[in-house]
């Protein structure tokens, strides 16, 4: 099945091309986990603190940098820097917060757009000046492996990606349901007024809060680098991918973030499939228009959330 | 004259003694800086331009568009492609682009108010359009795609068709941004301009007093929309050429709100400031950035003065600087 050629051009829909649709929906929801963990940082953020990350795809492009680094000089597989990497973007996301964000929270709309814009420049500059504008992959041991299911071939290192987002994507689960801390920040969203009367330390747990987003796009980047070489022009694509997802899933829903993931994964893998490449993220843009104006709430939101 | 009367109530003497010296002057400029010089006050005339109709929407009326992109590009993309296919000269052009930008803007607008989405919600949804916008010329031949599109710069120096050099589209942007600040003016001082600042202040409690909100809402967006994209085909012709990934991209929007909000939202003075402010800094720390010959270095200083100026001066550099220099005028 070659790329762009639409399948009604043909007589009748033949099993070849099942298959490679077949093929291309699970390649689409394997990457879609990964989109969906990245998304999930911005959701996380947005959902507690209203502050809207603009340097979203920037953080994540530090994440794919730093574990390719790892790899590149020190050997080490990304999913094994992976932990590291995401403690290091904890704790940066954590000083971030309380150094610079903190004082924006409550702000309009058009300050923390601006500092998050010039947070942004500064990150995916200095990506370029230390590692310049070619594009670095990983390549693994493991990548030209691949598991048979059926007719169905899924390669190793999106499968292990798409595994380890889910890994990811449940522990952070765990955490807001389970911990006191994660609890006490779901309180803290819900109900600011009530956290400090109570007497949360709201600031520590919007630091936390950060910081655990900051972790999970740190995290998705480390995936993300097994599977897609990384370049400086990456950033501003992801930032916008990751609106796309968590305003199509629900900003502030985790299921939400993690739907939207997959839903735009495998829209984007079949549009690259049935219709010229490029078009894929018009269809993302378009499904974005039509969810803000019918479900601003999102696919998976809930109405007031 | 009623008109002219309203431009200068309540302005002091020797504030219009003033503005009138610095036009002056900037009318006198092309003929006493070198032509580097020259290329960096089109670059902030330009600026001032775009920001102060961007601050119209934003400034005025207090809806946030970060996808102003879409307007300037259209507008370019609309006068290049009369220009180029039809031979259409751009000034008569202008009003083509300015109609398709004023319609696609009072679409976004109608759509956005009219649902209700306010904030990051209605900003999403300006560059939601915009990306759009860009993937969708991406495949128009008639635009030339992807590829982009080139006007002919072997012709003739002729004002008619807006070819020539750097002097005549410094005194276009001149005239373009001298009015562009005369006509805010105007309407912050109109009926028209009372109703969007009681809008942007508490939109519930003018609608609530009897403002069509809606209405006002849309005029803003489509007068704002109408004037960017005349900033568009101005870009068309200086640059001559044409690309969807940077006539409708992010950046391009993104550039254009940096003036008025570095400079103070909703003041007059505020998109001139910023224009200044910020093409001088991208001038020094591209000149840095040569000397130092590392990539992106430019863009990081940028970033750090960005965030140095937004927690500082989060109001803007204007209302800070008016109240040192004893010039009062108040956000509005």
């Amino acid at each position: 099945m070659p790329r762009g050629v639409l399948p009604w051009n043909d007589p009748i829909v033949t099993p070849d091309f099942l298959l490679a649709l077949a093929q291309a929906v699970t390649k689409g929801l394997l990457t879609g986990m990964v989109y969906g963990l990245m998304a999930l940082g911005l959701s996380v953020i947005f959902g507690v603190m209203r502050v809207v990350n603009f340097a979203h795809g920037e953080m994540m492009i530090v994440g794919m940098y730093l574990a390719w680094a790892g790899f590149e000089y020190f050997q080490i597989s990304p999913l094994v820097s992976l932990p590291l990497i995401a403690l290091l973007f904890f704790a940066i996301g954590y000083v971030l917060q309380r150094g610079l964000i903190s004082p924006f929270i409550g702000r309009p709309e058009h300050q923390q757009f601006l500092l998050l814009l010039g947070v942004a420049l500064i990150l995916v500059n200095l990506c370029l000046a230390v590692v310049g504008p070619d594009s670095h992959g990983v390549q693994l041991d493991s990548q030209f492996d691949s598991y048979e299911i059926g007719p169905l071939v899924l390669d190793a290192v999106r499968l292990h990606a798409a595994v380890g987002a889910i890994v990811i994507a449940g522990l952070l689960w765990l955490f807001f349901t389970h911990t006191r801390i994660g609890k006490s920040i779901r309180a803290a969203a819900d109900n600011h007024m009530g956290a400090l009367v109570v007497g949360l330390n709201v600031r520590r747990l919007y630091a936390i809060t950060f910081g655990v987003g900051a972790a999970c796009v740190g995290a998705a980047g480390a995936l993300m680098i097994t599977i897609i070489p990384v370049t400086p022009s990456l950033a501003a694509e992801y930032t916008l991918l990751a609106f796309v997802i968590v305003i199509v899933g629900g900003l502030g829903s985790m299921t939400g973030a993690l739907m939207g993931g997959l839903l735009i994964g495998v829209s984007e893998a079949v549009a690259g499939l049935l219709a010229d490449p490029s078009l894929k993220s018009m269809f993302s843009f378009g499904l974005l228009i039509l969810v803000l104006l019918l479900r601003p709430q999102g696919l998976f939101g809930k109405r007031g959330a | 004259m009623t008109a002219f009367r309203r431009l200068l109530t309540g302005v002091a003497p020797h504030t219009s003694w003033m503005l009138g010296i610095l036009l002056l002057l900037l009318v006198v400029a092309p003929h006493l800086v070198d032509k580097y010089a020259l290329s960096v006050l089109i670059l902030i005339l330009y600026f001032a331009y775009v920001g102060q109709a961007w601050n119209i929407m934003m400034g005025f009326a207090g809806e946030l568009s970060l996808g102003h992109a879409l307007y300037a590009g259209l507008g370019g993309y609309v006068a290049a492609g009369l220009f180029m296919h039809y031979g259409i000269g751009p000034w008569a052009g202008s009003f083509a682009a300015a109609a398709a930008a004023a319609l696609a803007g009072a679409v976004v607008g109608y759509l956005g108010f009219r649902f209700s989405l306010a904030g990051v919600y209605f900003a999403l949804l300006t560059i939601a359009f915009g990306e759009f916008t860009r993937i969708a010329f991406d495949h128009l031949d008639w635009f030339g795609g992807s590829a982009g599109l080139f006007l002919k710069v072997d012709v003739a120096p002729n004002a008619f068709d807006l070819r020539g050099g750097p002097l005549l589209f410094y005194y276009v942007i001149l005239a373009l941004a001298a009015s562009a600040f005369v006509l805010s003016r105007l309407l912050l001082e109109s009926r028209l301009g009372r109703y969007w600042l009681a809008i942007r202040e508490d939109a519930e409690a003018a609608q609530a007093v009897g403002v069509p909100v809606l209405r006002y809402k849309l005029m803003a967006v489509t007068i704002s929309a109408a004037l960017t994209s005349l900033a568009g085909v101005w870009n068309a012709f200086y640059y001559n050429n044409l690309f969807p990934e940077t006539a409708f991209g992010i950046g391009r929007s993104i550039e254009i709100t940096l003036a008025p909000i570095i400079g103070g939202l909703g003041t007059l003075f505020g998109p001139v400031v910023g224009a200044v402010v910020l093409t001088g800094l991208g001038e020094a720390f591209t000149s840095v950035g040569d000397m130092l010959g590392i990539p992106g270095i430019k863009q990081i200083f940028y970033g750090l003065a960005l965030l140095v100026i937004v927690m500082y001066r989060p109001a803007g550099l204007w209302p800070w600087l008016a109240e040192r220099l004893g010039v009062t005028e108040r956000r509005r």
